[in-house]
């Protein structure tokens, strides 16, 4: 398996020029082989994206370091109006994800779409569904559009980990919110006598669950285990992901991305955290979470990063009306939710056979897959999972796999592993990438899908717009 | 490391798809042979690590045996034959079970204390190989791992362990009486320190993975797996053994360590320790706790202090010899005889003898969120059974509903649960005072007022809302279940299931069968029990049942023995010191006088005057002056004060003054007192098994040490008979019937015994 995927991996390399050359030529064959035409449905609106736009993303800690979270999101905003040229009071709502909150800006989809110079008069609200809360962000611009509410709605999301709220310790706060309402000078005085020093330890936010207080990297590790995931497998998978996301920035593929004047600093226009290493410097480092023995690493872990991203989302008809070409059709989605403690990231697994059968799709029909790297062992697992009949039979009920997807269509312009993860940045990045890949490679159909903590996922079926 | 785990990935890949040929034929051929003749212990080679598989297929879990241990060591001649073999893993393949002890019938089997000082002697010589062995070895741990089973592990040079539930460690010896006599006295504080050994060994606590960590008892521990390409077990064993492979692999090149790196807490400690006169204090502090809590009744735990002194001050050569001779005279005792028959007692005590009833308890119903009703919804909804708690009034489910969230939230506390469970648990808590939901409910279970009247009522207001499957179980204490059942539509579905206090901690439940109960009505009622994790006795139908029953004359004796004017403390010390772990005085304060007096009035109509003795007025007057035990404050003691020593109640003592009887000197010395209260006990509980109320001695024994703590030393009432002698507890008692009349005529069944010495209860 493991040499395989780099054999694959290497020829791709060589081969990059011709193998597209190949696809494009056979992309007709391809479009009468699939199982439908198309996924439009009768008496139901076909939604659009219109146009997708992310800031670059950066390792936490960089140059976004000094920034507050809505101005990330305000950059993205921006970038979309700026690109698309969309008249502000044409915007009849906006929905943005975030995972962990700025408490000054709960509802950080107002802020920034104030900020960006949006219409006062448009409503926004904040969604969070952990790494899947633009997901949630777009399918509800999706659902507000279906159900007649909207004609165009910006979603997007934002994750800003270079400041996060740590709080003072729970007798701390306690004692500081009764100091509020101590009336005399002796109250108060008792009040701050009674501070120890155990109240003044920081309580900080982990990448933790709450329902089983399992770090996710610890039960990536668990989850590799448990399908047989080697070391090297991983190491491979997340050279691939680099290897792949350089080649894509070298080439100028990621066209999603918008330059954003940081301000007292220079224009950042790319990723940072794309290093296409060495399996031999990545065999080097030791297991992040499970010590000694276990096989997820800082290499082939996704990373904390800066970063925010926006859609355009609309019915087809107003879109065309206003004089827009639309990128892609976003069909069906689902969500689906299962164990958090043994299952946490086998989202894609779960969501994939279940959206083909709503969309009446087979795996062979889908021409681009974009999943969620979370860690590189998840991936792995992932994809075990789905070819995997013992996994359909007794953990999803079902007949039988569903299959896995076929490397040389999967997450073929880097993933989050390379590109990072700005956990409610990635799910719009995904949905604009494959609109973007169809484009590139001529395909009809794409398929996204993504795991989030909490033991979620969703995956969505995206139809190319004819050209 | 990391490197060399992806290199062993490869290789170990390579190795399963090509087969070997050249040397390794000639390997694999041997170990297959091996296959061929082993029973208990196998081998197969992967690379240079000799992974020792141990399975006994006569069991549910894997025990020391002398098959086993042979075999064991035919394997390590042969592995430590090999020159081509760098370091071996011992791992077991039955599902859950590392090694849970050694052989209690090979114990039982043994004749005198030196066939089992043989035993113990040819244990420490084994383990001594494995500790010598040339090659590292690794013991990897998934399931229990007791007694003999953690000895045969410390004496591997290393152990990694899963972090399943199943996982235990611990030395339970001295619970059955016993030492560990395979070196775990004298390996144990070389590895643990002298502190944490001897609570190790003298409490047989359970120690959970990660805590064995911290201690140094195992080196590393391994993830429990989710559901990958295979089950969860068999993904996890797989992934202990790949893990532990790579260990073996890593100490055969010496790029792991055996050494313990030492804290400074660590050699501070080992500084001080190695002062003799602070091991001195050390052993003579532990000594008296030990005296304080046993009252000198158990010998174990003070040979086991004897072995770990003598192989700490004289060397383990001295220290082995002296563990295997104490070992042979403790397996020989009488006291470890009673306490393996009380293990193998709680172990039949834990099965369905009825079948498997035709549904399943989804939804549970009680009646009353007392702190009867609200402990049982407690012990229910940890185990994920839906329970509606329903009381009268909204002020008592508030009480029942904080009593069973404080109950869960100590655990989290103490961290044996996490609050996410605890807030799940709770969630599966319905607090209500009406019937909605009842029409759901698989089994109702009341714990209203001990009022026939009361009953009747509650029971056809529930018949009228509950569907036609639904059972009815009293939580009555003494109420007979006919009559309980004689209000009801459907006598087959009522039964009796008879809790004790405090719920949470008691492990025993009593089941109460009319002749008119149905066969699945009980196997449903029993089967509820065992997921509420009980201990379970099944008995007939008849005032008191068997445990009231038993407790009834022993109160009545005890108030007259009181009567007599021995004080209620002097009276709590003779109990105690004759193993039962409550003074009665004191058991009557936390069970309530009410309560007493209630029983022993009733139990007085029933059965006349042999359940007679103290005067029943004597109850009802501390009553009456509001000394209902510790629910009032006010009992035999007082219980306001947070005071060490319990003051007793001067209100009391003037009551017990009204009540004065002269003692009988010839049946009023200490021990006269003790056979006095025991004997109408014993007599009571033989006199259950003559009627039927018992279905056989082993239920008897479990019922009275568990539900009413009746000392384990003995064993239970049957027991006791048997090692004491029904001929010398038949004399006892005709020596008091001719003071005090029926109350000591022996029974029927017990003056068989006596006539016949051959005829025990248990074979």
């Amino acid at each position: 398996m493991a040499t395989m995927l780099l054999k694959s991996f290497r020829s791709n390399l060589v081969n990059f020029r011709a193998y597209q050359f190949a696809l494009i030529t056979t992309c007709l064959v391809l479009l009468t082989a699939k199982s439908k035409k198309t996924l439009a449905k009768p008496g139901v609106k076909n939604v659009v994206l219109v146009e997708g736009v992310r800031t670059p993303f950066l390792q936490s800690g960089t140059t976004y370091a000094d920034l507050m979270p809505h101005d990330l999101a305000r950059a993205a905003l921006q970038g979309l109006l700026h690109r698309t040229g969309f008249p502000k009071e044409a915007v009849d709502y906006i929905v943005y994800g975030t995972v962990i909150q700025e408490v000054k800006t709960s509802n950080v989809a107002r802020e920034a779409a104030l900020g960006a110079g949006f219409s006062d008069r448009t409503p926004a609200h904040t969604v969070t569904m952990a790494c899947i809360s633009s997901n949630q962000a777009m399918t509800t611009a999706v659902g507000l559009i279906a159900a007649g509410q909207c004609d165009a709605v910006v979603a997007g999301g934002v994750e800003f980990m270079s400041d996060v709220p740590i709080r003072h310790s729970r007798k701390m706060r306690k004692t500081m919110l009764s100091l509020n309402k101590a009336k005399t000078l002796g109250a108060r005085l008792s009040l701050l006598g009674s501070i120890r020093l155990a109240h003044l330890s920081p309580e900080l936010p982990a990448v933790a669950e709450f329902s089983t207080a399992e770090t996710m990297g610890h039960s990536a590790d668990r989850l590799a285990a448990a399908f047989g995931v080697s070391r090297q497998e991983q190491d491979e998978f997340a050279l691939r992901s680099h290897t792949l996301a350089k080649k894509a920035q070298d080439e100028g593929l990621l066209s999603d991305i918008v330059g954003f004047k940081v301000p007292g600093k220079d224009i950042v226009s790319k990723d940072n955290g794309i290093r296409p290493s060495t399996m031999e410097q990545m065999a080097k480092l030791k297991p992040a979470f499970v010590k000694p023995h276990g096989t997820v690493t800082a290499a082939n872990s996704s990373y904390l990063t800066d970063g925010a991203s926006a859609v355009l989302i609309m019915s087809e008809e107003k879109a065309l009306a206003m004089g827009y070409k639309p990128k892609a059709y976003l069909r069906d989605f689902v969500y689906v939710s299962q164990d958090p403690k043994d299952q946490l990231l086998l989202g894609p697994t779960y969501a994939t056979p279940k959206v083909l059968e709503r969309s009446g799709l087979t795996l062979a029909d889908i021409d681009v897959f974009e999943f969620h790297e979370a860690f590189a062992g998840q991936i792995l697992a992932n994809l075990k999972a789905m070819e995997s009949d013992w996994f359909a039979q007794n953990c999803m009920g079902r007949k039988a796999k569903v299959g896995a997807p076929p490397l040389d269509k999967f997450n073929m312009w880097g993933g989050s592993l390379s590109l990072g993860h700005p956990f409610a940045a990635t799910g719009c990045r995904l949905v604009t990438t494959v609109a973007h890949r169809l484009k590139k490679e001529g395909g009809q159909y794409g398929l996204v899908a993504a795991c989030a903590a909490g033991g979620q996922g969703h995956a969505m079926v995206i139809e190319a717009y004819p050209q | 490391m990391a490197s060399v785990r992806a290199a062993g990935t490869l290789i170990r890949s390579a190795a399963s798809r090509y087969p070997h040929f050249s040397v390794n034929g000639r390997r694999n051929f041997s170990a297959s042979s091996a296959l061929l003749a082993r029973t208990y212990v196998n081998y197969e080679l992967k690379d240079d690590v000799a992974v020792i598989k141990i399975n006994d297929p006569s069991g549910r879990v894997n025990t020391l045996t002398k098959m086993m241990e042979s075999e064991m060591m035919e394997v390590l001649y042969e592995v430590w034959g090999n020159g081509a073999v760098k370091s071996a893993v011992v791992i077991s393949t039955k599902p859950g079970s590392f090694i849970a002890g050694a052989d209690l019938n090979m114990i039982k089997a043994c004749k005198s204390a030196e066939e089992v000082s043989g035993l113990s002697r040819d244990g420490q010589k084994m383990f001594e190989k494995i500790e010598n062995s040339p090659i590292p070895i690794v013991a990897a741990i998934n399931g229990p791992c007791l007694g003999g089973g953690l000895e045969f592990a410390i004496a591997c040079q290393y152990r990694v362990a899963t972090k399943s539930k199943k996982t235990v460690l611990a030395c339970p010896e001295v619970l059955l009486g016993l030492l560990p006599g395979a070196g775990g006295t004298q390996r144990l504080p070389k590895m643990l320190g002298l502190p944490a050994a001897l609570d190790m060994v003298l409490t047989g606590r359970s120690i959970r993975p990660d805590k064995a960590k911290k201690m140094g008892l195992i080196h590393h521990v391994v993830d429990q797996l989710g559901p990958g390409l295979n089950d969860p077990e068999a993904s996890t064993m797989k992934y202990l053994e790949e893990v532990a492979v790579g260990v073996a692999k890593d100490l055969a090149k010496k790029k792991i360590s055996l050494e313990k790196k030492k804290g400074l807490m660590q050699k501070l400690q080992d500084s001080v320790l190695g002062l003799s006169f602070v091991r001195k204090q050390i052993y003579n502090t532990v000594q008296k706790k030990v005296m304080k809590q046993t009252k000198g009744l158990y010998p174990a735990p003070l040979k086991i202090i004897e072995c770990v002194q003598t192989g700490i001050e004289k060397g383990s050569a001295e220290g082995y010899k002296v563990e295997s001779e104490h070992f042979g005279k403790l397996a020989m005792s009488s006291e470890s005889n009673a306490l393996i028959g009380l293990y193998q007692g709680q172990v039949a005590c834990k099965k369905n003898n009825f079948g498997k009833p035709e549904k399943d308890v989804k939804k549970l119903a009680i009646l009353g969120a007392g702190l009867m009703g609200a402990g049982i919804a407690q012990v229910s909804v940890d185990k994920g059974i839906s329970t509606i708690l329903k009381d009268t009034v909204t002020e008592g489910v508030v009480r029942g509903y904080n009593q069973v969230y404080k109950g869960m939230n100590d655990k989290v506390k103490k961290k044996s649960m996490t609050s996410f469970e605890r807030d799940t648990n709770m969630s599966f808590l319905s607090g209500q005072i009406d019937y909605s939901g009842f029409q759901n409910a698989d089994i109702v279970i009341e714990a209203v007022f001990e009022d026939l009247s009361i009953k009747h009522k509650v029971l056809k207001e529930v018949e009228a809302v509950i569907s036609p499957h639904c059972i009815f179980a009293s939580n009555t204490s003494a109420l007979p279940i006919k009559d309980i059942a004689a209000a009801s539509k459907r006598p087959d579905k009522v039964i009796g299931m008879h809790y004790f206090s405090p719920v949470d901690k008691m492990q025993l439940l009593e089941i109460i069968t009319t002749d008119k109960t149905s066969k699945d009505t009980t196997a449903t009622a029993v089967a509820l029990g065992l997921k509420q994790g009980k201990l379970i006795i099944v008995v007939g139908d008849g005032p008191g049942f068997y445990t009231t029953r038993c407790l009834g004359p022993t109160l009545s004796e005890a108030v007259r023995v009181l009567q007599e004017g021995v004080t209620p403390k002097k009276l709590d010390s003779l109990t105690t010191s004759f193993g039962f772990p409550v003074g009665l005085t004191a058991l009557i304060d936390e069970v309530g006088v009410d309560v007493a007096a209630h029983v022993a009035e009733d139990l007085g109509k029933a059965f006349g005057p042999r359940f007679g003795g103290g005067n029943p007025e004597l109850l009802k007057t501390m009553v009456q002056k509001g000394f209902k035990g510790r629910k009032t404050g006010k009992g035999w003691y007082i219980y306001a004060s947070k005071k060490k020593e319990k003051q007793l109640n001067s209100g009391a003592e003037e009551v017990l003054k009204a009540f004065k009887l002269t003692a009988p000197p010839a049946v009023s010395g200490d021990e006269d007192v003790q056979y006095r209260l025991t004997s109408r006990f014993v007599n009571e509980a033989v006199l259950c098994l003559q009627e039927g109320i018992l279905a056989d001695p082993i239920q008897g024994d479990i019922g009275a040490v568990f539900g009413l703590g009746f000392p384990p030393c003995l064993g239970g009432p049957f027991r006791f008979v048997d090692s004491f002698g029904a001929d010398k507890l038949v004399q006892k008692m005709k020596r008091y019937e001719d003071v005090y009349g029926i109350q000591f005529t022996p029974c029927q069944l017990l003056l068989d015994y006596a006539k016949d010495p051959s005829k025990k209860f248990h074979k």
